[in-house]
Parts: structure tokens; C-alpha cells; sequence
């Protein structure tokens, strides 16, 4: 058990040593993972809101299909995107298969269900309080979907917590259309398992440390806000 | 909408809510006056339900609700419910966000809505808690609010979902306060309540519904002294809950 410790004491020193391929490491994964977040936050509240409130053909297909997207295996995000930005592909003229805007491109196809589908759950439970009112007061249905993201943006924090956590946490598909290229595309999970695979423990538990330091740091600010909304909010 | 003797507000035609073999309202025909008007009756008498259908929240399996028109024009009709909803901001902020989603005062500055906002939080006696989240505030001053918001929007018709349901006295004494105040303004108030005393002090008119159907609409001294159904003297009775 004893190269556990070491490791671990390895890991914590490394950490504390200011290297510098380290926290490029961990500021390409926030880098990544954020911009992911923030362009599904933005796609995905607005499928939730939408699918929430409107009233249409086939909306509880989409509801179910949304529901079962949320657990689409990375791997098969990653050879779509790959095959998507290949030089023979499609998309292939972007040419940003192995930059980190793939990597983004990946995850954001990734979250985006999670937050959808959470999102809807969680302003469709506000528009069952809300719609007598909000209809009452002759509330448009766009303008109805609009307050209700506004008023549940508390609980939607934690949405979007849950794709970042699943974002930050995800090796697969980053791997695949990133390369896990030094310096360019490798982000913390994927050197982990790099490091992991060469033996070299203490920077693989160094990772993993700041990447548990990180999601708890987030969670923690993100729990903060959130009581800190009820007192003042209800 | 028909032009009709100035005195009636509403005509109620053949009113029929129906689903899963169960009719809420089961043929509601009336001719409410521009009264103070209570809809009393027992639970599941239909009284929520008649109330939505006037203020089309919900539409009827069949007959129709006619407004008599106000100055050439549809009423305004504004509807408080029995739980207050409030949205997540200030109390001056529910009330300006009622005014921004109104058609009728599309034409108001944001300056006018927030004066107007707090003018009728000073009518309710709320202007001290303007800036206050609306949700932290207790269940009465919530429905003050919720009434302050209706008032603003300027309405001719004014429906409240017994909004003294589940409120200690001295908050039902405040919101019949500003019930009768609005009534007063001009505004044609119709009140569903189970709260007796509220509608013997307030109303005009009751109309009595049993089993989705209009037992009995009477002037409220006739309606309590010399009930003429036999469900609405039962439910005076107690008999009927």
C-alpha cells in the first residue's frame, strides 16, 4: 500500500510545484469543458423551455428520446464527431479534427441532451405552478418560457453543473477527435489514462486530485449560491 | 360581444365542462347584474371551475360566456387565485411584470408601469415591502400582492378564487379590506369563497352552485335568510360541505 502514499504524496507535491505542463493540462480541460457548458446551456435550456411549455405532436417522443440521449456512450459521440470532421467527412473542410474545438464540438453534442432534458424536467415543474397566472396576466407562450428560465435559473445552475461534471469527467470522445496530442489536445482525463497506461502514478494522481478539487470547488460555489438564492429569493 | 342593459355583466349560456364521465359544470345558464357577486356552493360544486371558464383559462365542452361590452370594448378581466403565484423578484417587480405582459398598457413607459406599480402597493398597504422578494413574504401579503397586480392592470371585472383560503383572521381581514376598496373603485368583483361571513359582509348577489349546476342565485339577505333550494339550505345548514 505503501506506493499509494508515495504516489500520493508525489501527487500533491507536483501539484504545489507550479508545473507548468500541469496547469496547461488543467486549463485546456476548463477551457474546453466551459466553453461545452456554456454553448449547451444555451441550446440545451432552450429545447428544455421549449418542449416544457409548447404543446405539440410527438412532444412525449421527444421528451422519451431526450430522456435516453442523456446516456449516449462518449465513444460513439467521438467516432460521429471524428467521422463528421474527417478530411473525407462532411465537415472535413473545417479542418479542426484534433484541435480543441472538436474536443468542444464533442461534448457539446455530449451535454447537450443532459441539460435539455433535465432542464425541461425542471421548468416544466415551474410551469405547472406558473401557467394559471402567467396565462391569466396574458403571458405570451415565448414570453412564458423566458420567465420560467429566469426563475428557475437557481435550480438550472445545478443543471448545468451536472453537464459540466459529465463534460470535465469524460475521456472517450475527447480522446478520439482530440488525439490526446501533448500540448495541443490533451486535457486531464485523457492524461490520466496516458500516464496511467507509462506507470507514471504520481502525475496521474496529481490530475485526478485537481480534477476532484475542481468539480467539488464548482459544486461548492454553485450549493453556496443557490442557499444563498433561497433565503433571499424563496 | 352584444350590447345589453348597462346593469348586466355576464351571460352565462348553457355551460357544460365535461371529461372522464364526470361534468363539472353541467349546464350553467345565468344572467350575473354588475353586482358584488359571491359563487358560493360545496366542495366540487363546480365554483373554480365556472371561474375559469369565465376568464377562459379553461374551455367549456359546450355553451358559451358572453361579457357585456365595457365603453364599445371586451372587459378587462383580471384573476386572482387562492394561492398567490409570485414569480422569483421584488414585489414592485410582480407587480411592473403584470403591466408589461398586459395588451391594454402595451403603450406605458417603463417609468409608468413602476409608478403605477407602486401606487397600487400603496392601495394594498404594501408599499414598504416594494423591494422585497415577492416568494419570502407571508401567504397574506402574498395575496395582497397578487391583488395589488390585478388592480394595476385596470381591470372591469376583478375574479377571485377564494382568496381567503387558508389565511389566519387578521390576514382575511386585510384582504377583504382591499376586496371591498376595489369593488369601490368601480371594478366588478366575483368572489368564490367557502368563507361564509366574507360573502354575507361583501356580496350582493350569491349564486349558489350544487352538483355543476346553478341551485339558486338570490340577493345575498335572501340567499341567507330565506334559502329556497334544498341544497342551499342544507349547505347553510352545514348539512353540506
Amino acid at each position: 500500500m505503501s506506493w499509494i502514499a508515495d504516489s500520493l504524496a508525489g501527487a500533491f507535491a507536483l501539484a504545489a510545484s507550479g508545473d507548468l505542463r500541469l496547469y496547461a493540462i488543467v486549463a485546456l480541460s476548463l477551457e474546453v469543458s466551459l466553453a461545452a457548458v456554456a454553448i449547451a446551456a444555451l441550446v440545451g435550456c432552450l429545447i428544455g423551455a421549449a418542449v416544457a411549455v409548447g404543446r405539440f405532436p410527438g412532444r412525449r417522443l421527444v421528451i422519451v428520446v431526450l430522456n435516453a440521449a442523456m446516456g449516449l456512450p462518449p465513444v460513439v459521440i467521438g467516432l460521429v464527431v471524428y467521422l463528421l470532421l474527417s478530411r473525407a467527412g462532411p465537415l472535413g473542410a473545417l479542418g479542426i479534427l484534433f484541435t480543441p474545438a472538436a474536443m468542444v464540438v464533442a461534448q457539446v453534442l455530449l451535454i447537450t441532451p443532459i441539460i435539455a432534458a433535465l432542464s425541461r424536467q425542471v421548468i416544466e415543474d415551474a410551469w405547472r405552478e406558473y401557467e394559471e397566472q402567467l396565462r391569466s396576466l396574458g403571458v405570451s407562450t415565448v414570453a412564458a418560457a423566458r420567465t420560467l428560465i429566469w426563475d428557475t435559473r437557481y435550480s438550472l445552475v445545478t443543471v448545468l453543473l451536472a453537464g459540466l461534471g459529465r463534460a470535465m469527467a469524460e475521456v472517450g470522445a475527447v480522446m478520439i477527435v482530440g488525439g490526446n496530442i501533448d500540448g495541443v489536445t490533451r486535457v486531464m482525463t485523457t492524461a490520466i489514462a496516458l500516464e496511467t497506461s507509462k506507470g507514471d502514478l504520481p502525475l496521474a494522481l496529481a490530475l485526478g486530485v485537481i480534477l476532484l478539487a475542481v468539480v467539488l470547488s464548482l459544486n461548492g460555489i454553485a450549493y453556496a449560491v443557490r442557499e444563498w438564492s433561497v433565503r433571499r429569493h424563496g | 360581444m352584444a350590447e345589453r342593459a348597462p346593469e348586466e355583466l355576464v351571460r352565462l349560456d348553457g355551460l357544460v365542462v365535461a371529461g372522464r364521465g364526470h361534468r363539472a359544470l353541467d349546464g350553467v345558464s345565468a344572467t350575473l347584474p354588475r353586482r358584488r357577486i359571491a359563487i358560493l356552493g360545496p366542495n366540487g360544486a363546480g365554483k373554480s371551475v365556472l371561474l375559469r371558464v369565465m376568464h377562459g383559462l379553461l374551455a367549456p365542452t359546450a355553451g358559451r360566456v358572453a361579457w357585456h361590452a365595457v365603453a364599445g370594448r371586451a372587459p378587462r378581466i383580471a384573476m386572482v387565485f387562492q394561492r398567490p403565484v409570485l414569480l422569483r423578484r421584488s414585489v414592485e417587480d410582480n407587480v411592473v411584470y403584470g403591466l408589461a405582459s398586459s395588451a391594454a398598457h402595451r403603450g406605458l413607459s417603463a417609468a409608468q408601469r413602476r409608478a403605477r406599480a407602486v401606487a397600487a402597493l400603496e392601495r394594498v398597504g404594501l408599499a414598504h415591502l416594494a423591494s422585497r422578494s415577492g416568494r419570502v413574504l407571508s401567504g397574506g401579503e402574498q395575496q395582497r400582492v397578487a391583488l395589488a397586480r390585478a388592480w394595476a392592470l385596470e381591470p372591469d371585472v376583478l375574479l377571485l378564487d377564494e382568496p381567503t383560503a387558508s389565511l389566519d383572521p387578521g390576514a382575511t381581514r386585510a384582504i377583504e379590506a382591499v376586496i371591498h376598496e376595489i369593488a369601490a373603485s368601480g371594478v366588478a368583483v366575483v368572489l368564490v369563497t367557502h368563507h361564509r361571513g366574507l360573502a354575507r359582509r361583501f356580496a350582493e348577489q350569491v349564486v349558489f352552485l350544487h352538483e355543476g349546476r346553478i341551485a339558486e342565485q338570490a340577493t345575498v339577505t335572501d340567499f341567507f335568510a330565506r334559502p329556497r333550494s334544498a341544497a342551499a339550505h342544507a349547505y347553510l345548514e352545514g348539512d353540506l360541505a
